[in-house]
């Protein structure tokens, strides 16, 4: 055995801490921001989960959130704004075996990134998507986010919004996403444990974080606030495998700050990774040896 | 047709038999009688013949059907272009007739529909005019109304019988294309082509023989090169793609979608371009090299992920085919309009690799090509072809698959450590380690499209930033250094010299033919790499009074082309000068001799 081997095989034995998935980068972040919670929710999750750093991908699109793959030890994809999702698909297509998770904000993931949700949910290749929902634009400095409240005032909207929000949790479960979940850096134990579910779920899993922005948040958007206003879904005996309630209660995005799982569906459907397999295993039999792959372009007598 | 001499016909018939070297045949019609058919058995009838075969096509862009036509020219000695001028125009309306009859040569052989086509007074002593109611006759031969589904086959029967082909061969092509769980079908396309086959009609008082093709190197196979393209990736071991429909790129990602779960991939339907190749790009870092494409306006979408990948050095093949531009432009014209947005599309420095296959049987090699160096050199790779050459069937050698053939699956062997952007790499080429890989010095890379450091951790250093970008120019000056020069077709000296690049090579060719054959010092060179260039260029210029960069694109502000803006600022020599039209249709080869004239003023 080659040391290199050796040591492979001793660190695969390795239990994991949430502090061997934090990098040693010093985050960029405005002190008190929200995005720190949520790094922290993500390492301590992944600790429980027990895969490796190596086996798992990071990939984010642009925002102050989109910066958090850089905070954390995994292979790290910092992309394209808007983009981390087909990215995210396409990592997890070409290698299945690796841990995918996505990280992006609300303007990344529901106004340039919107248009690959659907697609997201609807090909349900088992990736985890954490959007921090700050309700601004933070990294290009407080400009109106589509999920900012009709009559917000911003650097872009000085009279007030006069649009309405997007509401991401509605949205998701409009097009039939099987896991939904909502949580804040305020309940850190709760936000680890539905990222962890989330990763766990087979299939597309989506979680919004109310990720307050200190520099360009509201009062009522702030940690402080969230620790009074939060309800947890199963304190009001909400149950999760209930879609038309959970829908219900989507609905109340933006007045109300539930936490915990929205909705997990009890029969998983199959996801697109399996529908491949099944694929290949169909069309095993009419691939050609390599050597005749051109023979349909030959002579055939 | 050239060379006439007297033969038998093996049909036994008593007519006089003429043997010739090659033969243009023009179909005229509408696209929804089947041309691309007959064309398509002509020209697949010929590659297994082991004849030179090229066509030339062009087809309404709308779905319901227009005026469309198919060219083939074949021939036993070097094909090089579908041909200016046709031998033969096949036509089933009067404006197929009217609209082409200045194709054919003069003393050609007018074959019409006479049930659809009323011959003009004035043209019948400059053609032969030879006429028959191919719409009637294919009723009497399958019955009912489906005149329109096989006066094709009827027409291609009456070609057979007039150029002497081989009849089993063609059945058995007609076999493979309409041999189906309804027999009846085949039964039909069987009875068209035989009464086309019997119908020996009086006025056409001689056939031809296609001599045999000299060619004794083995076997040919014969493809377009939008299937060059997609078994060449195949060959190179791509697995995994995505893209959005768009002509003329959809017919690659039907052939990878249908190919690639055989052996063991996925090629992904996006919701858009932009969704296309950043999935692309997700495989590529997950460690399959794959290949995302498109046309037109689809190209514009992805140009902010290629320059992510430039920044984050992603292996990726991105294929154009091309078409006319700007917007949605002419969805069906031959253009080369997109070299600019190749080699520079995108804001900030982006340098990636442009290649662009001549013919069709360098599509499917430069296919393999153009992944190899994404590979070595963790680079975008555009791939440049355009309608012409994507429709275009061809004939070449088959390839010896056990020697091309690659596997490409991605390595997890662990490494001691990693610096995905190390500075200090020869030629600034650096690994892409996958993810899935263990590092065992625990510290993982961050891909990102932020300026960064060695790590690819984000940096907002001037100096790095300089470094970085000298780091990603560098790698590909260093590709540059090991390509070929071009071959020069003709002598290395002369007075002019043509250049250029993409399709369209074998008119280019063939003008310089003609010019050497009256006498004029002509030559030319055709470039495959176009960003970057090989080194050099400036020796084979310095050999000639001109360099005129033949392409179609529009000449641009300052009249030389995108190719020729390009080697002027790279070589500063006014001399070169650009030869440019937007006409949407192949050069024909009197045209490029007519501008070259011009522009060397005799
Ligand atoms: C194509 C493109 N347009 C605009 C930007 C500028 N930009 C970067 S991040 C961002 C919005 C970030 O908001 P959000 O996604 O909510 O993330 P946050 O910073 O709030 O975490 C914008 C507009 C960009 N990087 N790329
Ligand atoms: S601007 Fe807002 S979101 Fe960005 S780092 Fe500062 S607090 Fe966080
Ligand atoms: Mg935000």
């Amino acid at each position: 055995m080659t040391t290199l081997e050796a040591s492979a095989k001793t660190l695969s034995l390795t239990k994991f801490m949430a502090g061997d998935f934090k990098s040693d980068l010093k985050p960029i972040w405005c002190p008190g921001c929200g995005d720190f919670g949520v790094v922290t929710a993500i390492t301590r999750a992944l600790a429980n989960i027990g895969r490796a750093p190596h086996e798992i991908a990071f990939v984010s699109g642009i925002g102050c959130s989109s910066r958090i793959p850089g905070y954390t030890t995994a292979y790290g994809f910092n992309t394209v704004h808007g983009r981390s999702l087909p990215i995210a698909q396409g990592i997890k297509l070409a290698n299945p075996e690796l841990l995918v998770l996505v990280a992006s904000g609300d303007g990344d993931g529901f106004s340039i990134g919107g248009g690959h949700v659907a697609h997201a949910v609807r090909r349900n290749i088992d990736i985890t998507y954490i959007v921090m929902d700050n309700q601004i634009y933070g990294l290009t400095k407080g400009q109106l986010s589509p999920t900012s409240s009709r009559g917000r005032k911003t650097v872009t909207s000085s009279f007030g919004s006069i649009e309405d929000p997007v509401n991401p949790l509605l949205y998701v479960m409009g097009y039939g996403a099987s896991y939904v979940a909502q949580g804040t850096p305020a309940d850190m134990t709760g936000l680890a444990k539905i990222i962890e579910e989330g990763i766990r779920f087979p299939g597309f899993a989506f979680i919004n974080v109310q990720s307050p922005c200190v520099t360009y948040g509201m009062e009522d958007q702030q940690l402080k606030a969230h620790k009074t206003n939060m309800q947890s879904l199963e304190s009001i005996g909400h149950d999760p495998s209930d879609r038309a309630k959970a829908t219900e209660l989507a609905r109340e995005y933006g007045t109300k700050l539930y936490t915990g799982v929205l909705y997990r569906n009890p029969n998983p459907p199959s996801t697109y990774g399996q529908g491949v397999i099944e694929r290949h295993d169909a069309l095993k039999k009419s691939a050609v040896p390599r050597h005749e792959i051109l023979n349909r372009f030959k002579p055939s007598n | 047709m050239s060379n006439a001499t007297e033969a038998v016909s093996s049909s036994g018939g008593a007519q006089k038999v003429s043997r010739i070297n090659e033969v243009v045949i023009r179909i005229a019609g509408n696209s929804q009688d089947g041309i691309q058919a007959i064309g398509g058995f002509l020209a697949r009838l010929a590659g297994r013949s082991e004849q030179e075969v090229m066509t030339f096509m062009t087809i309404p862009s709308t779905i319901s059907g227009g005026p469309s036509i198919f060219q083939v020219r074949v021939g036993s000695g070097e094909v090089l272009t579908a041909g200016d001028d046709a031998d033969v125009l096949l036509c089933f309306y009067q404006h197929s007739y009217e609209g082409h009859i200045n194709s054919l040569k003069k003393k050609g052989i007018v074959l019409y529909d006479s049930d659809h086509v009323v011959p003009k007074e004035e043209w019948l002593s400059d053609y032969h005019h030879v006429g028959i109611p191919i719409s009637s006759l294919t009723v009497e031969a399958i019955g009912g109304t489906a005149k329109d589904k096989g006066k094709n086959i009827y027409s291609l029967g009456l070609i057979a019988r007039m150029f002497d082909l081989n009849v089993p061969k063609l059945e058995k092509l007609l076999g493979e294309r309409f041999g189906g769980k309804d027999v009846s079908i085949l039964n039909n396309a069987l009875a068209a082509f035989h009464a086309g086959y019997a119908n020996s009609p009086s006025n056409v008082v001689e056939t031809f023989q296609i001599t045999d093709s000299q060619k004794k190197d083995g076997h040919q196979v014969v493809m377009n090169g939008n299937e060059a393209i997609g078994y060449g990736l195949i060959a190179a071991g791509v697995r995994f793609g995505a893209g959005y429909p768009i002509t003329p790129w959809t017919d690659i990602m039907e052939l990878l979608r249908r190919e690639l779960p055989k052996y063991g991939g996925s090629f992904i339907q996006c919701e858009d371009e932009i969704a296309s190749v950043s999935m692309a790009l997700g495989a590529s870092y997950a460690g399959r090299v794959a290949v995302t494409g498109s046309s037109g306006p689809g190209i514009s979408l992805k140009t902010e992920a290629i320059g992510w990948a430039v920044m984050a050095e992603m292996p990726l093949i991105v294929i154009n085919v091309q078409r006319g531009g700007p917007s949605t432009g002419m969805p069906t014209n031959i253009e080369q309009s997109d070299l600019n947005i190749a080699i520079n599309g995108g804001h900030g420095d982006a340098p990636r690799v442009v290649l662009a296959p001549a013919n069709v049987e360098d599509c499917f090699y430069m296919a393999i090509e153009a992944v190899n160096i994404a590979r070595k050199y963790n680079t975008p790779v555009f791939f440049l072809t355009d309608q012409g050459i994507a429709t275009r069937i061809e004939a070449f050698t088959e390839p010896n698959l056990e020697k091309v053939c690659q596997d490409i699956s991605p390595d997890l062997t662990p490494v001691a450590s990693h610096k995905p952007y190390d500075l200090a790499a020869k030629d600034g080429v650096t690994p892409h380690v996958k993810p899935g890989t263990r590092i065992l010095d625990g510290k993982y890379p961050i891909a990102t499209g932020l300026e960064h450091d060695e790590y690819g951790h984000p940096s907002g250093s001037p100096k790095v930033h300089m470094l970085q970008n000298a780091k990603r120019r560098k790698k590909l000056q260093a590709l540059g250094a090991t390509l070929p020069l071009p071959k020069i077709y003709g002598p290395s000296e002369g007075n002019i010299l043509l250049v250029g690049w993409g399709s369209t090579e074998g008119p280019i060719r063939e003008a310089v033919d003609r010019f050497r054959a009256a006498g004029d010092s002509v030559s030319a060179i055709h470039l495959r790499h176009v960003n970057p260039l090989p080194n050099g260029l400036e020796n084979i210029f310095s050999g000639f009074n001109h360099v005129f960069v033949v392409e179609m694109n529009d000449e641009g502000l300052y009249g030389i082309g995108q190719l020729g803006t390009i080697l002027r600022a790279r070589y500063a020599d006014a001399k070169i000068q650009g030869i440019n039209k937007t006409d949407g249709l192949t050069w024909k080869v009197k045209e490029i001799v007519e501008l070259v004239k011009a522009k060397a003023g005799k």
